[in-house]
């Protein structure tokens, strides 16, 4: 659909309202705990919003998502670290890179289904991770160091930091502009009759390995960047920390909480996750207690509110959904 | 009359079932083609044969001049050839509409999704969904999801509809209602080759019959023709009520 059609619709404003708020909130009092916590709700939102063009729109669940993310990050750290590239082209490339090779990945797993295919994407994380332990550029199990001066071209460590936080902030923008234009749209309409019933949206005339190929493909571009933009800011990546399934899990934990398939769902159900999981952290009772309470989460969401936060509104105020996507 | 659909010689085996053996009639251009046969007789293999969910051992399948053989069912249904289910599979936690946005979109025309909603619209009227657009699929009660089928295949704007027992399981008046909204369709120019365990309204309903049995085609004519057919009844006989009702019919 385009730009001009979905500006008309209000979702569109609030989105850019509700994004806005989050840009500008840490900029008042140069509050840098604040924005600390804010970069990491950007990632996860980043992340679940990306994660739900799989699992919410065309239903296949994805425990690779990770993936994309960490493959970015390497991507973007070895091109900054050994050819010194400059951040912005790092990123692009990663993104670019990663998006194509999930392209092929997806080519060759989406022709299975369900728990096959599901059982597949955690191959592909084992086997990405293998891969990045073992390839002498990329450091190994050691992963890759940034010198201190990266940050200079960026206007000091400081500076650097605020430019990382807004960049990833217009990472996130973009992730959920992503999923609402494609819902909106005749390729949205496509996944989501593959999601309801592959079979029949192909009898209906839906291209299903091309559209599924493409979304899969399409899921990757931003994680990737947001993964470049992560350990970069890290000044250090290394495979346990690139492809932690742990990250993937939560990330579905989250769409699911927020509402899969839907927009406002998945951003907010990513941002009380990390305030929750914040909590849970710091809390000197429950340290890691963050993953026990994810999974009983998904447990719960699973068994009693399949619709998740937004199936819960939608329900109780039908009227929302004419405007909250 | 020119032909649409052109079957020569097609052949599917399931493991040591001959579900379709070396079968080859032709659906003409604006015809009702009626397709009977008992059960097991291989009338939805052939259905899924023609559309690509299977693809034939042998033979091939012309579709408007164009060779379909074991092309995929998104191919076919971009060809102009759309259908409806024997058990009813909505899309269900779509909207009627959207449901029907899907056939539009991706069906014959390619339409952008602004003209897919219309032409959707229009064929939730044909079959009588209006007042049922808004509502999710799984909502619907199973009469309305049978005429849900209809209109997501019209919305398709197909050359050749091929209607696998929409009449079953629903009441008289309903069965009523469905015939009419299927002659409509043929008003419209669609050709169309439907699949039909009650006698009595497929008889009325095609211009021709064809009979299949064991995968094979036993007989082929006009309604009245068929239906004195001696190896038909003969086939029929197994079960008596639905060879009186053959007799009736003719």
């Amino acid at each position: 659909m385009p730009l001009v059609r979905l500006m008309r619709r209000p979702f569109f404003w609030i989105l850019a309202l509700a994004i806005a708020v989050f840009a500008l909130a840490p900029v008042f009092g140069n509050n840098v705990a604040l924005r600390e916590a804010l970069i990491l709700d950007a990632v996860y939102i980043t992340l679940a919003s990306n994660l739900n063009l799989m699992l919410g729109y065309a239903g296949y669940i994805n425990f690779g998502s990770i993936v994309f993310f960490g493959l970015g990050g390497y991507t973007c750290v070895w091109l900054v670290n050994s050819y010194h590239w400059p951040l912005g082209a790092s990123l692009l490339v990663a993104g670019v890179c990663v998006s194509v090779l999930a392209l092929i990945f997806g080519l060759g797993i989406l022709r299975l289904r369900g728990a096959f295919f599901a059982l597949a994407t955690v191959g592909i994380v084992e086997a990405v991770q293998a891969f990045a332990e073992n390839f002498t550029p990329w450091g190994g199990s050691s992963g890759i160091y940034l010198s201190g001066d990266i940050f200079t071209p960026l206007g000091g460590p400081a500076r650097a930091l605020w430019v990382i936080y807004f960049m990833m902030v217009a990472v996130m923008g973009l992730s959920l502009y992503l999923s609402y234009a494609i819902k909106s749209s005749k390729f949205g309409l496509g996944l989501l009759a593959i999601g309801q019933n592959e079979d029949a949206a192909a009898i209906l005339g839906v291209p299903t390995p091309l559209y599924k190929a493409l979304v899969y493909s399409a899921s990757a571009f931003l994680p990737a960047i947001a993964g470049g933009l992560y350990f970069f800011k890290s000044a250090f990546i290394q495979p346990s920390d690139a492809f932690d399934l742990t990250l993937s899990t939560e990330a579905l934990v989250v769409a699911m909480l927020g509402g899969q398939g839907t927009v406002a769902g998945v951003a907010i159900g990513a941002f009380l996750y990390e305030e929750l999981r914040g909590y849970l952290l710091t809390s000197s009772m429950f340290a890691n207690f963050q993953l026990f309470v994810s999974g009983a989460l998904l447990l719960l969401i699973v068994l009693f509110f399949p619709g998740g936060l937004m199936g819960f509104i939608y329900r109780h105020f039908p009227r929302t959904q004419k405007v909250l996507e | 009359m020119s032909v649409l659909l052109d079957l020569r010689e097609v052949s599917k085996r399931f493991g040591g079932l001959q579900a379709v053996r070396n079968l080859s009639f032709d659906v003409r251009q604006g015809e009702i083609l009626g397709l009977i046969g008992p059960n097991g007789a291989g009338k939805s293999t052939l259905f899924n044969l023609i559309n690509g969910v299977f693809a034939p051992d042998h033979g091939r399948i012309i579709f408007d001049g164009i060779d379909i053989t074991g092309e995929r069912p998104y191919r076919v249904a971009r060809y102009g050839l759309a259908r409806t289910h024997q058990i009813v599979q909505p899309l269900t936690n779509l909207t009627v509409l959207d449901n029907c946005t899907v056939g539009a979109c991706f069906g014959r025309k390619n339409l952008p999704l602004a003209r897919a909603h219309e032409a959707a619209r229009e064929a939730i009227a044909i079959a009588g969904l209006e007042n049922r657009a808004a509502m999710l699929a799984l909502n619907l009660t199973i009469a309305e999801k049978k005429r849900l089928e209809l209109a997501r295949a019209l919305a398709a704007q197909p050359k050749l509809l091929l209607l696998d027992e929409v009449l079953s399981g629903l009441n008289p008046t309903e069965v009523e209602h469905m015939i009419g909204v299927v002659r409509r369709i043929r008003e419209r120019g669609v050709t169309i080759l439907i699949i039909e365990h009650l006698m009595q309204a497929i008889m009325g309903l095609s211009d021709r019959i064809v009979v299949l049995n064991f995968g094979q085609k036993l007989a082929e004519g006009l309604p009245a023709e068929v239906a004195r057919h001696p190896q038909v009844i003969e086939a029929y006989l197994g079960d008596p009520k639905l060879a009186a009702e053959l007799q009736g019919a003719g």
